[in-house]
């Protein structure tokens, strides 16, 4: 069986774990390595944790947090936030982070791409983008947690990002963050059918339908923050997840190129 | 228990799993460190012939080879370490370790069967024969993969265990003392915890 992967994704910032709406309007939701704690307790897929902070910062990862939240983490963990050049993924995997993702600096830097893919290998390096739509209703990818706009056009970024070796890209509609709305469904199929890589779709999800919807779109993973850090219609501060079963057949439904691998 | 520092990746989190289970991983790339221990593990991410290449420059495919093969202690390759273990490897022209009669081939879904590659996520194990290392692992137990190769056993009696991603492959081989998994046990939740206990434990 090979389920799809259902990630949640958690936000630091300066304050501590934090849920944005819109990459907006922050909710400080408590301490990371709490929360960490509990998501091993809930055996989930993989972990994805976001420094919104430290490109800002301009100060690169703190390497010394990092390492108290996976202390806590039996299970893959993707750590994003301020990395700008080998030396810092070479210290992130030796710290036991199994991927980096990386946006700020594919602005600048898209090489470091190849770099860090021939050294270390595609499948720990992820390319992050993040989209909004702007007046005219065209797709415009941003860096910078949302702050600086690119010319370029997101799905030729993708595109551009695993032919320089990105082995999985993650794909966010800022738009759709913390609405619990629905994934934006129409870029997760064009992003998937763009790329040979797998596809984290993130932004948007607030229930199992999202989730399926999603993956039967094209998406291989599907990320959720709020989801699985609130609860109920006015958002308690609650850390849930689905558990395996759940998963096991809401992969069941999607994917039907996937052949039956159990004999 | 030595752990094997040869430059590819990944060995926070081994170290992490071997002491949770109470062992005391030493990282090395020594030789002379590594010949001490009495267990040894081979962990990798990375390319098939940088990593061989580094091993070589290191002087350490002998010292390994003479570890599994005549010393006979207890041996696991994790991922790329598993793949290291086999003969040849479309990733790269540089012979493997030669361990076991195998060889690593590329997932390619060029045809009818779409699928992604690299193969990311967690999948249950089909074991073929009973080994320790599958103590106290029932059918349910599950373990993460991410790879874009996979090995192919020449001699099927080494499988351990195999999982289908669009073609069934090796998930796991194990060949007296020497053992080699393609998933990280070391990101696989309790599963993983059980399967180092048992490399701890056990003799393979």
């Amino acid at each position: 069986m090979n389920p799809s992967r259902i990630i949640p994704f958690l936000l630091t910032g300066d304050s501590g774990l934090v849920k944005t709406v819109k990459f907006d309007k922050r909710r400080y939701l408590g301490d990371a390595i709490n929360a960490v704690r509990i998501f091993n307790e809930k055996e989930v897929d993989e972990l994805v944790l976001l420094d919104i902070d430290a490109t800002k910062r301009g100060t690169g990862p703190q390497f010394d947090y990092v390492e108290e939240v996976l202390s806590e983490a039996f299970m893959p963990v993707g750590y994003g936030g301020g990395i700008t050049s080998l030396s810092q993924i070479e210290r992130l995997f030796k710290l036991g982070v199994e991927k980096v993702v990386l946006n700020s600096v594919l602005a600048e830097n898209p090489h470091i791409l190849s770099e860090a893919s021939r050294v270390f290998g595609a499948q720990s390096v992820v390319a992050s983008l993040d989209v909004k739509r702007d007046f005219l209703g065209r797709r415009r990818a941003y860096v910078r947690s949302g702050s600086r706009k690119l010319d370029s056009d997101p799905i030729e970024l993708l595109k551009r990002w695993e032919q320089l070796g990105a082995g999985e890209v993650v794909v966010n509609s800022i738009e759709r963050d913390g609405t619990r709305q629905g994934l934006d469904l129409e870029l997760t199929a064009e992003a998937s059918a763009a790329v040979e890589i797998p596809v984290v779709a993130v932004g948007g999800a607030g229930d199992l339908g999202h989730l399926s919807a999603a993956l039967r779109a094209g998406a291989s993973a599907v990320g959720a923050g709020s989801m699985f850090v609130f609860h109920g219609v006015h958002q308690a501060v609650l850390i849930s997840y689905i558990d395996w079963s759940a998963l096991a057949a809401l992969s069941a439904t999607v994917a039907p190129s996937l052949p039956p691998t159990r004999s | 228990m030595a752990v094997i520092d040869y430059g590819m990746g990944n060995i926070g989190s081994i170290c992490k799993m071997l002491r949770v289970v109470g062992a005391t991983p030493v990282v090395s790339a020594d030789a002379a460190v590594i010949a001490r221990a009495d267990r040894v593990v081979l962990p990798g991410v990375g390319h098939f012939d940088r990593a061989m290449a580094n091993l070589h420059e290191l002087g350490l495919v002998d010292p390994l080879r003479r570890l599994a093969l005549e010393d006979r202690k207890p041996f696991l390759g994790i991922c790329l370490g598993m793949q290291l273990l086999c003969r040849s490897s479309e990733e790269g022209r540089q012979p493997g370790l030669g361990m076991f009669d195998a060889r690593v081939r590329r997932f390619d879904f060029s045809g009818p069967t779409r699928l992604k590659v690299p193969h990311m996520g967690w999948s249950e194990l089909r074991p073929y024969k009973t080994s320790p290392m599958l103590n106290g692992l029932d059918a349910t137990a599950r373990f993460y993969f991410v790879h874009s190769y996979f090995v192919e056993c020449a001699d099927t009696t080494d499988v351990l265990a195999e999982v289908t991603y669009g073609v069934p492959f090796v998930a796991a081989f194990e060949r007296a003392n020497v053992c080699g998994v393609q998933f990280h046990p070391e990101k696989s939740h309790r599963f993983g915890i059980q399967m180092f206990r048992n490399f701890v434990q056990g003799v393979p």
